[in-house]
């Protein structure tokens, strides 16, 4: 969890039993947060208009199948035992059955997580790789052409409802000029040609050594990952450079400054150097962010992540996948926060 | 002689009194200080065009029947599909022959109808917690504070989501999905703002009148928490503005025939390939009202929080 | 700077690296590629599966003891799995005989201890489907007497009645009547589930293709079967991807990344028709879309009334209109295909005839009526023609649009004035449509026959129910049409359904593909004689 130090005066300062006492304070909220949210998670199931018997036995089922498999769920018991219930299942990886799909919640998000996964990741790579020079830019050049430009960049890309741009994209690059892959991962031919390792179609056909899937994979992900970039690129661009800005006001940048150093040293070496450990934070947030967002990008692309997943699961009254999904996308939320927290505990001085 | 000393005062313009160094009372310093934040304001041409669109969307939204050529719902099937500008219907009209600009005049009180309920509700539950949790410390801090960190650490749009699917699909039951996943941001600023106030010196004098903790909060805590609010909201309502249209797309918000924009979007979808007006003009819409929006909330952020002000 | 520039350089290369990709992808061929919604596949289990795109997989997976031919869909059942048999002197007893010399996708030979467990466990199993098994008196209890093993390729069924043998054949052409391989499914049995749990995500069949996988709610793959008993397909590999919307459907086909596009909406089929790499294949399908008028309300009891709004309506208008290419009128209950159907459309719109009419049953002055519809595109805009139409003759029509499910209840219950409904037949035997159009022997609301659609209109009709039961065990096959000519020539002038369309599937299809039958009214799609 901790990677190796690049600020210069990092961790190792730290007392040991500040430390531990950190971690076990750590580990306490990331329980009660998680508890927390299978709680609430576990609430909306409950008052869910639909009778999750009903929706195991069938309408025609008699009033004795009908009471078998009400106390089987146990929903005779109190609603505290049942939460107990609930808890346990998750602890052993069991949501349930999909009414949608016949089999188990668990199976069904290990087969859509990679693909969301995917997504989300190559958005937050370009959107890191165009939005971080573009606010130490911003910053440097402040109030030049540039830092405007920046600005309503990111200001149109914090506006844009994303299922609209998306369709429009498709219709645009996929539809009239071709440039880019259609709906879904791959064209449709492609699929399950590449033996399943991680579930991410770049990373499987790269071990394959199938260049063709390859490419075609990337053409297929260009647009989807490219409109998520946007997004974190708005936001990081934003961050990146209001952290910079804040830096270069610093006195030691000044004493750089007049030592003689290079001003792309002066700026990359010293203020960025203390971006850095705030910026990670920032680009877990927006990692999260577009797992998130992914919900009505896949709608548009077809692409059969997580998001599309709780969609149509949402749509059909799918209850158990709809609590599974949330249930995951809401850990691996609270574990980025976590992790951005923890972060920014153990480099921030301020924090600390 | 003394009538002279004071003729030149009464002579101040309403500019001069509102940007005078020397207030003569706590009123004329507030809204000197306002005054002097519309001036900055004022100043910033992107800031203006937002407000300016805003103010546009509202006049549309009161006087949509006078407005909108026709009525969003009136059908006619044999002009279905119409191109923009054909047979009368500027932005053209939709797979049942209605008109697209007059659903799009009405489908602004939806919107502002769902970002000012949203922008009402959320702070004021943010408002309630934070200030209580703050103020009142101990326990009750700690329970709510973990509240609301997990209701900020869920997935706002799936919790969204979850929450319209228990409650129903519908434009109430879609603000108060937003309402429930849009608070705990506030909460975690009224809380900030209470801190920095409760041990203020004016906090004790009012204390050992006897004033009680709901007068204190109701009273003194809460319109000292208003302004960091309001300018959170006002950045906020883009996003807001943008949940409530996904909804709306999935076809868990407005529900049909009503001219919710992203319901638009979604119906329009269909026809994209060759009738690509009737879902791209709602597109259009939301985008320029969420622009406005974080135009004008990037703009009051400059003015009224210089601290974290971009110039 | 210069760290920007190279990235810049970089991602501009990655983007030119990836659109290099041809622009016009086309699909191998020897492979299939389909876009079709399938997320109404929910098991693959052929006792359990009763949905369109289920059907459709099931029928290339899995033989039947008696098939449809694409090549002539028109001929009716034919020898499949079962290569003759023979009906005993009462009526009662078909006994098969198995064609030898078909193997499973595993290896095993196909026996006739296959059938007798596939139609044994459908009727134990007792999903959904199982109905189409057991209106011949097929219980858990007698299964194994009345599904009896005779020898290693012959075995019999044993009705509980005399049925007519093509009544009995046509329902073992159905989905529910494939036959699986036992010693596949046995050894996947837990709890004794009949291998049920197994089979929803596996298959066990001698079809012309071999289940590859399916992944619910985006694909499923099938490969060819080397030792199809009629040859192997041409087509080595059949991928069908879910794809929801009819405009992405489009651009796929357009773009030359599928081979068919098998749910394209009305627009979409007009954006095709000009692109000469493309065509459209019309199917006749067995939906029939009516309107019913309750019998219980007083005004739409009398027999004038109810002919009398039979011709208010626009039929042609709405054919040619926003129905263009997609229904095709029908006035008869049977779908056109089907044994015994007739071809009479005795209906026009004629607003004088139907005032004459209305003044016949003395409401010269009109009437208040109430449409209740569910909320689908084409229902809703066949419910506003007839409110345009009936008003022309006086009636004052209000429409109320609910969901599927508050109107299906609503017409459950009986409470409905003018119910806008559509039907599609369960199994391929006239029997289906007869048997809740024409039968309603009980009209009391004690009797619930809620799945009886003339029960639901509260249409009392003796006579006509005895008429629907005898065409049900009438042996000869030509009688037996010319019995349901008859019903649906008396249903066409009494009934209160107004039945107006039958429903035309449109696929878009590449032009280089060969052979595509999608199943016509009464099966679903082969892709075995496709070529390309």
């Amino acid at each position: 969890m901790v990677t190796q130090n690049t600020t210069g005066k990092g961790w190792l300062k730290l007392s040991i039993p500040s430390w531990i006492s950190g971690c076990g304070s750590v580990i306490f909220t990331v329980l009660i947060t998680m508890v927390g949210l299978l709680f609430v998670t576990f609430i909306i199931g409950r008052v869910m208009p639909i009778d999750p018997v009903l929706s195991i036995v069938g309408e025609s089922a008699s009033r004795a199948t009908y009471e078998a498999a009400y106390q089987e769920l146990g929903l005779d018991k109190p609603l505290l035992v049942q939460f107990f219930i609930f808890l346990r299942d998750i602890a052993q990886g069991n949501f349930g059955e999909s009414l949608l799909t016949a089999r188990p919640v668990s199976q069904d998000l290990l087969r859509v997580f990679p693909a969301t996964m995917e997504l989300a990741t190559m958005g937050t790579i370009v959107g890191v790789l165009l939005g971080v020079p573009l606010g130490v830019i911003a910053a440097v050049k402040r109030g030049s052409w540039i830092d405007h430009i920046a600005r309503v960049v990111a200001l149109v890309g914090y506006s844009m409802p994303v299922f609209w741009i998306g369709l429009i994209g498709l219709l645009i690059l996929y539809g009239k000029l071709g440039w880019v892959g259609g709906p879904g991962r791959l064209d449709i031919f492609y699929v399950d040609i590449i033996p399943r390792v991680t579930g991410m179609i770049l990373v499987d056909s790269l071990l394959a050594g199938d260049m063709v899937v390859f490419r075609n994979a990337i053409s297929h992900i260009v647009l989807p990952a490219g409109l998520l970039a946007y997004y974190s690129l708005a936001y990081i661009s934003r961050m990146t450079r209001s952290f910079m800005l804040e830096q270069l006001d610093q006195e030691y940048i000044i004493t750089a400054r007049v030592k003689g150093l290079s001003e792309s040293a002066v700026i990359w070496r010293h203020a960025f150097g203390n971006v850095k450990v705030p910026l990670v934070t920032v680009i877990a947030l927006s990692y999260a962010a577009l797992l998130e967002g992914s919900v009505l990008t896949e709608t548009i692309f077809s692409w059969p992540g997580i998001g599309s997943y709780i969609t149509t699961a949402l749509l059909s009254a799918d209850m158990n996948a709809v609590l599974g999904g949330t249930v995951v996308v809401g850990l691996v939320f609270v574990c980025l926060n976590i992790f951005s927290d923890l972060l920014y505990k153990f480099f921030d001085p301020r924090a600390r | 002689m003394s009538m002279d000393t004071e003729l030149p005062q009464k002579r101040l313009t309403l500019h001069e009194w509102l940007t005078t160094e020397t207030p003569a009372s706590r009123r004329q310093a507030r809204v000197s200080a306002w005054y002097r934040s519309w001036l900055a304001f004022r100043s910033n041409p992107m800031a203006m065009f937002g407000l300016g669109i805003l103010l546009a969307l509202i006049f549309i939204a009161l006087f949509a029947p006078l407005l909108a050529p026709q009525s969003p719902f009136t059908q006619d099937l044999g002009a279905r599909l119409s191109p923009p500008g054909k047979g009368g219907y500027i932005l053209g009209s939709d797979s049942l022959g209605r008109d697209i600009l007059s659903r799009l005049i009405y489908g602004s009180r939806i919107t502002l109808y769902i970002v000012s309920m949203v922008a009402l509700m959320a702070p004021i539950v943010g408002l309630f917690v934070g200030t209580a949790a703050g103020y009142l410390g101990g326990w009750l801090d700690i329970t709510l504070m973990r509240i609301t960190d997990i209701f900020l650490a869920f997935p706002k749009l799936i919790l969204a989501l979850a929450f319209v699917s228990a409650l129903g699909a519908g434009i109430e039951n879609a603000v108060l999905a937003i309402v429930l996943t849009s608070w705990p941001p506030y909460a975690r600023i009224a809380r900030a703002e209470t801190l920095t106030i409760r041990n203020a010196d004016f906090i004790h004098a009012i204390k050992l009148q006897g004033a009680g903790a709901l007068r204190i909060i109701t009273r003194h805590i809460w319109p000292l928490c208003i302004s960091s609010l309001v300018i959170r909201v006002t950045l906020d309502m883009a996003g807001i503005i943008l949940t409530a249209a996904g909804l709306g797309f999935l076809g868990l918000g407005a529900q049909p025939p009503s001219p919710e924009w992203g319901a638009m979007i979604s119906a329009g979808r269909k026809f994209i390939l060759d009738h690509w007006w009737v879902a791209t003009m709602p597109g259009l819409a939301i985008f320029i009202v969420s622009l406005a929006f974080n135009l004008l909330g990037d703009g009051l952020r400059d003015v009224l929080d210089p601290k974290k002000s971009s110039k | 700077m210069n760290i920007l520039r190279k990235l810049l350089f970089s991602m501009a290369a990655v983007a030119l690296f990836a659109t290099a990709h041809s622009v016009c992808a086309k699909t191998p061929d020897n492979m299939l590629v389909i876009a079709n919604r399938i997320d109404d596949i929910n098991t693959l289990d052929p006792a359990q599966s009763f949905e369109f795109a289920g059907s459709d997989l099931i029928r290339n997976v899995y033989g039947k003891l008696v098939n449809f031919d694409p090549a002539d869909l028109s001929k009716g059942y034919q020898p499949d799995l079962a290569e003759s048999w023979t009906v005993s002197e009462d009526g009662k007893t078909i006994t098969f005989k198995m064609r030898p010399g078909i193997k499973f996708h595993s290896g095993n030979p196909v026996m006739a201890k296959d059938a007798v467990f596939s139609l044994q466990r459908a009727v134990k199993l007792n999903k959904t489907p199982a109905f189409i098994l057991t209106q011949f008196g097929f219980t858990a209890d007698n299964a194994d007497k009345a599904i009896k093993l005779i020898d290693d390729m012959t075995f019999s069924i044993t009705t509980d009645k005399k049925y007519a043998t093509s009544f009995v054949l046509n329902c073992l052409t159905s989905t529910i009547g494939a036959i699986i391989d036992s010693e596949t499914v046995l050894a996947h049995v837990k709890d004794g589930d009949f291998g049920n749990d197994w089979l929803k995500t596996h298959s066990a069949g001698s079809g012309a293709y071999i289940l590859v996988n399916w992944k619910p709610n985006e694909s499923y793959t099938l490969k060819s079967n080397p030792d199809f008993y009629l040859g192997a397909p041409k087509m080595t590999k059949v991928i069908v991807r879910h794809i929801a919307e009819s405009a992405t459907q489009r651009l796929l086909l357009e773009k030359g990344d599928i081979d068919l596009a098998r749910n394209l909406n009305p627009q979409d089929i007009t954006g095709i028709k000009g692109n000469s790499d493309l065509s459209v294949y019309n199917d006749l399908r067995g939906r029939i879309m009516y309107i019913s008028m309750n019998q219980k309300d007083p005004n739409l009891a009398k027999p004038k009334v109810v002919e009398a709004l039979k011709y208010l309506i626009d039929y042609k208008g709405m054919q040619d209109s926003f129905l263009k290419g997609q229904y095709t009128i029908h006035q008869s209950f049977l779908p056109k295909t089907y044994l015994g159907e007739i071809d009479d459309t005795p209906y026009k719109f004629d607003v004088a005839k139907g005032k004459a009419l209305l003044k016949e049953a003395g409401l010269a002055d009109g009437f208040e009526l109430k449409i209740i519809v569910r909320e689908a595109q084409e229902r809703i805009e066949i419910a506003q023609s007839v409110q345009n139409t009936f008003s022309q003759a006086g009636i004052n029509v209000s429409i109320e649009v609910g969901t599927g499910k508050q109107t299906l209840a609503k017409y459950r219950a009986r409470e409905h004035q003018i119910y806008v409904g559509a039907w599609g037949p369960d199994y391929p035997d006239p029997n289906t449509n007869a048997g809740t159009f024409a039968y309603n022997p009980d009209n009391s609301d004690e009797a619930k026959a809620t799945g009886i659609l003339a029960w639901r209109n509260s249409w009392f009709i003796p006579e006509m129910s005895k008429a629907t039961l005898a065409a049900v065990q009438e042996g000869d096959r030509a009688k037996r049409a010319a019995m349901y000519q008859a019903i649906q020539r008396d249903h066409q002038q009494r009934a209160p359904f107004a039945i107006m369309f039958q429903k035309i599937e449109q696929t878009g299809q590449r032009s280089n593909v060969k052979g595509l039958n999608t199943g016509g009214a009464i099966t679903a799609v082969s892709y075995w004689p496709i070529t390309k």
